[in-house]
């Protein structure tokens, strides 16, 4: 533990750290542009020059680890000075000189007002230039179509080419050219085909790299800006929601350390055009064949008249991939008080079941513990599309691990940014494993925590359960599951998903599963199916029922359905999700859902009420009581209640009927998984980029 | 005058025959295996009681660089690495090494390797040296095939040589940038610490060593420390190669004793300057990167380290340009200054922007285009370039404008005033007929 003097007061600070970090212990603010704590360090904005004593030249304190100060000749600890006029005039010589070639054009730059350049420039810069020649002007690069540059304003600190090569694991931006004349490209202007492309633009300290949809749509100041949780995927990133009147204009990572470190994917990032278009915004009843705008009262009513009288039996209910915990809760005590057995939330037909205990459906591992595993073996995931954050965190992983953390995938052979062994794509492989024959099964039995990742690819098939039981065969095998280890972990890639299934929204005795669901239907055994944001469905099958759907977007259900009963979008209503490790977040509340749309648990308790079986809450909170009752683990905002182990071994003994299939991600293209997502015309957008359709005009291409 | 007997590159102007024969008729080769055989810390001590300094340009003492060279490995190789990427504007020492005596460079290799305990050196030979490298490389395979060097070799220490060509970037002869380069990254500085010694080639202990430092070593290992120490003066001892180019009747290269007199190098060995020493108006002493002298501090002034160092400049190479009467030395120290704007890897803000900042200021300060009080100006930036950056570029692109302002701001503000008085009428737009 050296010991430093930071501008006169001794601090103690731990080994390996930078000086940057021990002044940010000691209080004392150090500007910086290249910095960044989560990427490797640069060095070379000059910007955090400190001095200290003994040394000639003034210290870029970001580079210069403090195991690495000597201390005085008289035994002092080294001292450090970040206050005095040497250093503010080297702040102020840095700071003119980025500015030299710096447009001055701050009244036309979107990131004004949150421009580290000119924060620093306010707080440490000298009052006017001197520089009296032309400044350098440089050509816009194309980069897809979610960043907007504006190269003449970089000031190559080269976070954004780190972020790229690092943590998205896409050597696809670079610096080309020297000195004055250097810039930061993507050699070829091809767009840059990264889930995580987006994060560039909160990196950029000028405004460089903007958000090309935002472009000047709003100043920062204009903004209520409000703390959420985000569903496009089931690791619930935080992010920040920011909002102007009655739209969302744009959506920023929060800092979770435990989730989402500070990153989002593309998809979080830029789905929110989709919240304005295809919305439902009114209630429908489908008449003569024909949706028909109608009232509440009458929606309402021609479901209670298709109700009146009908056997509960023959009454289905599916939970979508982005019902909050609330909702999914509602009409679970809705359907039972109908006297129906037959819910689902599981679309994809995974063969999770509650039943089997909670640590057969979580991602027991928590995602923070992908940095402690020595060994990681992926079953039927493309964590890249499934979950961007979880992939870069397992990048992260092997980086850390210096390539010595072995990772093996059994299933699709896709390109996950880090080097992986290949071992097999179906069940067979995940047997070898499991009985200890493969010759990965070595490295990972050497390994004292090693990570099973079991995607929906293995478990959304028929023998399904059987994957599972072998799965956790497996991971008792390799040594997985111990006091303080649990190495067994599902990825989910709905953000309802484990809440609904802590909630035990599956078949109840004799219920359907969705399949069942669909089939009965088909052949006319169930005559209403209740539709809570269900989208991802054949609902073809869905025969001569009647169908009732509740969502926000007019997607799949909405066109099958008879009647529609609008919702709210997750950032229209406070409401709770639950990720794939099992986390429960609250979702928060940025603008009001559109026109005559109700957050979601409202409708369905209206329902019960004309359906004579009011539910017994009339407030959010009355609730959010009910259901912390019967769930107490839920009630634990943020944090994770670990499932242990037990579950597991018993899962281990079973045997489960198993077929020779290959594992295939479940999701076709990440940019269409929901339907915000399909409504968006930046998602449309990318996905076509992705699919290899030209970008059209590059800026260069003459 | 430093004695034919003492001389080292007895071959420096390629009169002899550069090839093994030819060198070790030259004393070259000549009782390796027993230099070899006195032990790794020997060899050291040896070269650190000789005084010899990098020949570089920094002057830091060799054997003192080599004795930071771990001597237990903990399973990394060491490397010696030899900076051969000589580009600093007026300098053309090595290069007449590896033409003229490559032999001499190859022994001093292997010696310097086995003293840091180095089985592997890399020679890292600046781009545009085309058929330097070529003679190089054929000096290397005689050694090979003379078995001098190699696995299993008659001198008793496993010892390979590689050499490797840059692409001809002035930056790729800093230390770090030129390890970044030869591991075929771009070259850009590394931060330091870690230094090289400890992280450096391929993450392994490196020392980086220039061309003349290495070919000097077998010559002060055969006729010991105490000739060599014997040679010069206290803590400037030796002999040097001298470049000296530029306005004098013979421009040439040419070995002499650290400390030899400017004038003695410049009349004796160069035909005097152009026009007579009277018509001397100022001297670079030591490659572009340093500050010039003004023709009243060359009188009386001896070429070493410390000597240069009290005057505000410095030895570095060695590579002297003479400056006469003629020179027009604002527009002079504005061409350096474009150098070295052209050669700022880009890497870092205060050589990126100022090395710009300054050729802009300087060109217009040439034409008299400019005002007084940027003199001022330009010495403040030039001080806010040197000592801000990663590496010494920053300093050696301030240094000449400092020195320029320092001896010759009466010259730039004469240039301003006659502008001033007489501006050039801009261009009169004419209609398009």
């Amino acid at each position: 533990m050296p010991k430093l003097i930071i501008n006169g007061a001794e601090i103690e600070v731990p080994d390996g750290i930078t000086l940057i970090q021990a002044c940010e212990m000691a209080g004392v603010e150090i500007p910086r542009f290249c910095y960044h704590e989560r990427l490797s360090i640069a060095g070379n904005c000059r910007m955090c020059l400190v001095q200290v004593e003994g040394m000639p030249k003034p210290v870029a304190s970001c580079a210069m680890g403090v195991n690495d100060l000597r201390p005085g000749r008289d035994g002092t600890p080294p001292t450090i000075y970040t206050d005095n006029e040497a250093v503010k005039k080297d702040r102020e010589g840095v700071l003119e000189f980025l500015l030299v070639n710096h447009p001055l054009d701050c009244p036309i730059c979107d990131q004004g007002g949150e421009c580290d350049l000119q924060d620093q420039t306010m707080a440490y810069g000298f009052d006017a230039g001197r520089y009296a020649d032309n400044k350098r002007a440089v050509e816009e690069k194309y980069l897809g179509p979610l960043i907007q540059t504006y190269m003449t304003r970089c000031i190559h600190c080269t976070r954004c080419v780190r972020f790229m090569t690092e943590v998205a694991g896409v050597e696809e931006l670079g610096a080309i050219g020297r000195g004055e004349d250097m810039e930061i490209t993507t050699y070829l202007e091809k767009g840059m085909m990264s889930e995580l492309s987006g994060n560039v633009v909160d990196l950029c300290p000028v405004g460089a790299l903007t958000s090309k949809p935002y472009a000047f749509v709003s100043r920062p100041w204009e903004l209520s800006k409000v703390e959420s949780t985000d569903v496009m995927d089931a690791v619930g990133s935080a992010i920040r929601v920011d909002s102007r009147d009655r739209e969302v204009l744009r959506i920023l990572p929060r800092i979770n350390d435990a989730v989402n470190e500070e990153w989002i994917s593309d998809k979080t990032r830029h789905v929110w055009d989709g919240l304005r278009t295809q919305r439902l915004d009114q209630p429908y009843l489908r008449k003569r064949g024909k949706l028909q705008p109608a009232s509440w009262d009458e929606a309402f009513a021609a479901i209670a008249k298709k109700l009146d009288g009908l056997d509960g039996k023959r009454f289905a209910a599916i939970a979508g991939d982005l019902a909050a915990l609330e909702e999914v809760y509602a009409l679970k005590e809705l359907t039972e008080a109908l006297g129906s057995p037959h819910m689902d939330c599981r679309q994809d037909g995974a063969k999770l079941d509650p039943s089997l205990g909670r640590a057969s459906y979580l991602f027991n591992s928590a995602i923070a513990g992908i940095d402690e595993a020595d060994a990681i073996l992926l079953v039927g995931t493309n964590p890249r599309i499934e979950a961007p954050i979880i992939n870069a965190r397992i990048r992260k992983r092997y980086k850390s691990g210096e390539g010595l953390v072995p990772i093996g995938v059994i299933g699709e052979e896709a390109d996950l940014t880090y080097p992986y062994e290949y071992l097999g794509a179906g069940p067979e492989t995940l047997g070898q494993i499991a009985d200890g024959s493969h010759d990965f099964s070595k490295a990972l039995k050497n390994a004292k925590k090693p990570l099973i990742v079991i995607g929906q690819g293995a478990l959304a098939r028929t023998e399904g359960a059987g994957v599972l039981a072998l799965a956790a065969k497996a991971a008792e095998k390799i040594g997985a599951l111990t006091d303080d280890w649990n190495g067994f972990s599902v990825l989910h890639t709905a953000a309802a998903r484990t809440g609904a299934l802590d909630l035990g929204f599956v078949p109840g005795k004799g219920g359907k599963d969705v399949g069942g669901i669909l089939n009965a239907a088909e052949k006319g055994d169930i005559e209403v199916v209740y539709l809570l944001g269900a989208d991802e469905l054949e609902v073809d099958r869905l025969g001569e029922a009647f169908v009732i759907y509740q969502g926000s977007h007019g997607d799949r259900g909405a066109h099958r359905a008879d009647v529609i009963l609008p919702g709210a979008a997750y950032t229209e209503k406070d409401a709770l999700y639950v990720n794939t490790e099992g986390r429960p977040q609250e979702g928060m509340r940025a603008i009001f859902p559109p026109g005559y749309a109700r957050e979601d648990w409202t409708i369905i308790r209206a329902l019960s009420g004309v359906l004579g079986k009011t539910l017994p809450f009339d407030s959010q909170s009355q609730l959010r009581a009910a259901m912390f009752a019967a769930h107490p683990h839920l009630a634990m905002l943020g944090q994770v209640s670990p499932a242990g182990t037990d579950a597991l071994h018993s899962l281990a003994k079973t045997e489960g009927k198993l077929n020779k299939a290959r594992f295939q991600s479940p999701i076709a293209d990440f940019y269409l998984t929901n339907p915000i997502a399909r409504a968006s015309a930046i998602m449309a957008n990318l996905s076509a980029l992705h699919a290899g359709a030209d970008p059209g005009a590059t800026g260069t291409d003459g | 005058m430093l004695a034919d007997k003492d001389r080292i590159f007895k071959n420096l102007y390629g009169l002899h025959d550069w090839g093994l024969k030819g060198a070790m008729s030259r004393g070259s080769w000549d009782g390796t295996k027993e230099i070899l055989a006195r032990g790794h810390e020997e060899v050291i001590e040896e070269v650190k009681s000789s005084g010899l300094r990098g020949r570089g340009g920094a002057g830091f003492p060799t054997g003192l660089k080599w004795s930071f060279m771990p001597k237990e490995s903990d399973g990394r190789p060491n490397y010696l690495v030899i900076n051969a990427d000589e580009s600093e504007p007026g300098t053309c020492k090595d290069r007449e090494i590896m033409r003229h005596d490559p032999h001499l460079l190859i022994e001093g290799a292997m010696i310097a390797s086995f003293a840091m305990r180095a089985h592997t050196a890399y020679i890292y030979i600046r781009g545009e040296f085309i058929r330097e490298r070529e003679r190089l490389q054929a000096a290397i395979d005689q050694a090979y095939e003379a078995k001098l060097i190699g696995k299993g070799n008659k001198n008793g220490w496993d010892f390979d040589l590689y050499l490797a060509h840059g692409a001809g970037a002035y930056i790729c002869g800093e230390e770090t940038a030129l390890l970044e380069s030869l591991e075929g990254k771009k070259g850009m500085p590394r931060l330091k610490p870690p230094f090289p010694a400890n992280v450096g080639l391929y993450g392994a202990p490196t020392t980086v060593n220039n061309v003349e430092s290495i070919a000097v070593v077998p010559d002060i290992m055969r006729r010991g420390a105490t000739w060599f120490a014997a040679l010069g003066k206290p803590n400037n001892t030796g002999t040097k190669l001298f470049c000296i180019s530029g306005h004098v009747n013979e421009p040439c290269n040419v070995e002499e004793e650290m400390g030899v007199p400017l004038r003695e190098l410049i009349d004796k060995h160069c035909g005097g300057v152009r026009g007579g020493w009277d018509n001397l108006l100022a001297v670079i002493p030591g490659g572009s990167s340093v500050p010039c002298l003004p023709a009243d501090q060359c009188n009386d002034l001896d070429m070493d380290f410390d000597t240069l160092k009290e005057l505000q400049t410095g030895l570095g190479t060695a590579a002297v340009i003479v400056m006469d009467k003629s020179t027009d030395i604002v527009r002079a120290i504005a061409r350096i200054s474009y150098f070295y704007k052209h050669e700022s890897c880009g890497q870092c803000t205060p050589c990126r922007e100022g090395t710009g900042w300054m050729w802009r200021v300087l060109e217009r300060m040439a034409e008299g285009k400019a005002e007084k009080r940027e003199i001022d100006m330009l010495f403040d930036v030039s001080r806010q370039v040197e000592g801000h950056t990663i590496c010494a570029l920053g300093d050696a692109a301030a240094w000449p404008v400092q020195g320029l302002i320092r001896h010759f701001r009466h010259v730039i503000e004469e240039r301003i005033d006659q502008y001033a008085a007489k501006p050039i009428p801009a261009s009169v737009p004419v209609a398009a007929e």
